[in-house]
């Protein structure tokens, strides 16, 4: 069938891409550009966790690193952690180092003179739990997912160990169990948390640096601690809607 | 209907049947319970065992030393962050020893000086001169550093 051109006037042409146009428009009205989340923040009851982490109040001491390690069967060598210690220095020259040696396991030895340092602190890093995680948006197989309750799992029943999710997450929070080949990560002791206990993390700490809750709650820990202290979360440029506040993070932390 | 429209609609015919026919034999159990993702999942992972019991459970039969474990400067150490997780201890205590750290290794990963600590959480040492070759343990009682 040839296309008749005679029949296609320009008053035709602007009206039928005008109609379409409009139609597109009015289609994303009806439906529009909605951010998209892993899981929906569930409203009134059930719970939605988050963690704080003051930083003043961390020691270095490596009790969170080697607690979790025990209650989640984590690998000791090769070093791969759920939750580890860091260590950050700013010299007087400007210069930022970072060391972790061991995840802080066995303790940290500061290599700058006390007198070269302009400022030090340990930043405890852990899964951040987001919101809009963009692990869980890249596994293949739907073996990554968020929970109810706002925690990122991984089903290691389901999971292919393709390592998409290892890459995805911009804080370097998951790896591959070299026993099973398939992900592991931090779960926020999903285990513990169903039997009314406290994450190992947040058992072990001895100063009290680390706290989680339930932020729909206004009354529980965390939020009353988020209220009062000035918190940031790591890398917000990457929209992550990360749950894992922290109070007095300097700028360069990443 | 030509002819070789009919022939296509029964090739796409198979193929949309074979698709649903695998997505119902493919589909695990409890998939979409609460999301795309296996709901049973969350039981599986709520299911594995807590191996750190807290110092509550110790202290119903070491009493004593938690009771001065908790009137020390220690109190807000658990008794499993230095003793090891007691899954086992509290249903076979025999078998299953605790274990108890005295080396200066253990006491200096919290307490070596190290510019990062702050000093009003935390007592330090310089670890290089404090005593050298000492165990900490033989002039501080490690449940109650002062006593």
């Amino acid at each position: 069938m040839a296309i008749k051109k005679e029949n296609v006037s320009r008053r035709d042409f602007l009206k039928k891409s005008s109609m379409f146009a409009g139609g597109v428009v009015f289609v994303s009205l009806l439906n529009p550009f909605k951010v998209v989340y892993a899981t929906k923040k569930p409203k009134g009851k059930g719970k939605w966790y988050g963690i704080a982490i003051d930083i003043e109040k961390c020691i270095g001491c490596g009790s969170c690193a080697r607690a979790c390690k025990t209650e989640n069967n984590v690998p000791n060598e090769p070093f791969f952690f759920r939750n580890w210690v860091e260590q950050y220095t700013i010299t007087n020259d400007e210069q930022v180092m970072v060391s972790s040696p061991n995840g802080g396991i066995d303790g940290f030895k500061q290599a700058v003179p006390d007198e070269d340092i302009y400022k030090t602190f340990f930043v405890p890093k852990m899964c951040n739990h987001c919101a809009k995680s963009p692990c869980t948006q890249v596994c293949p197989v739907g073996a990554s997912f968020e929970s109810p309750e706002g925690l990122a799992l991984v089903d290691q029943n389901y999971c292919i160990g393709c390592g998409y999710c290892v890459q995805a997450c911009p804080y370097g929070c998951r790896y591959i169990d070299p026993a099973k080949g398939v992900v592991d990560k931090c779960t926020l002791c999903y285990h513990r948390l169903q039997k009314d206990l406290d994450p190992a993390c947040m058992m072990a700490c001895p100063t009290g640096a680390r706290i989680y809750g339930d932020l729909n709650d206004r009354d529980s820990a965390v939020s009353l601690f988020i209220k009062e202290y000035n918190c940031a979360v790591l890398k917000p440029q990457l929209n992550t809607d990360s749950k894992l506040y922290y109070y007095a993070l300097s700028q360069e932390v990443h | 209907m030509p002819l070789q429209v009919k022939r296509l609609l029964i090739v796409f015919a198979i193929l949309i049947g074979t698709m649903f026919a695998l997505k119902y034999f493919l589909t695990p159990e409890s998939w979409r319970e609460f999301g795309p993702y296996r709901g049973n999942a969350l039981k599986e992972i709520a299911a594995q065992e807590a191996k750190y019991i807290d110092t509550k459970t110790c202290a119903m039969c070491h009493d004593l030393i938690a009771e001065l474990k908790n009137n020390g400067e220690h109190n807000s150490i658990q008794c499993e962050n230095c003793h090891g997780p007691g899954y086992k201890h509290i249903d076979d205590q025999e078998n299953n020893e605790m274990k108890i750290p005295k080396g200066r290794e253990f006491c200096i990963r919290c307490h070596a000086r190290n510019a990062a600590r702050p000093l009003n959480i935390i007592k330090q040492i310089d670890a290089t001169e404090h005593n050298i070759g000492e165990d900490c343990i033989t002039c501080h009682n490690p449940h109650q550093p002062w006593l």
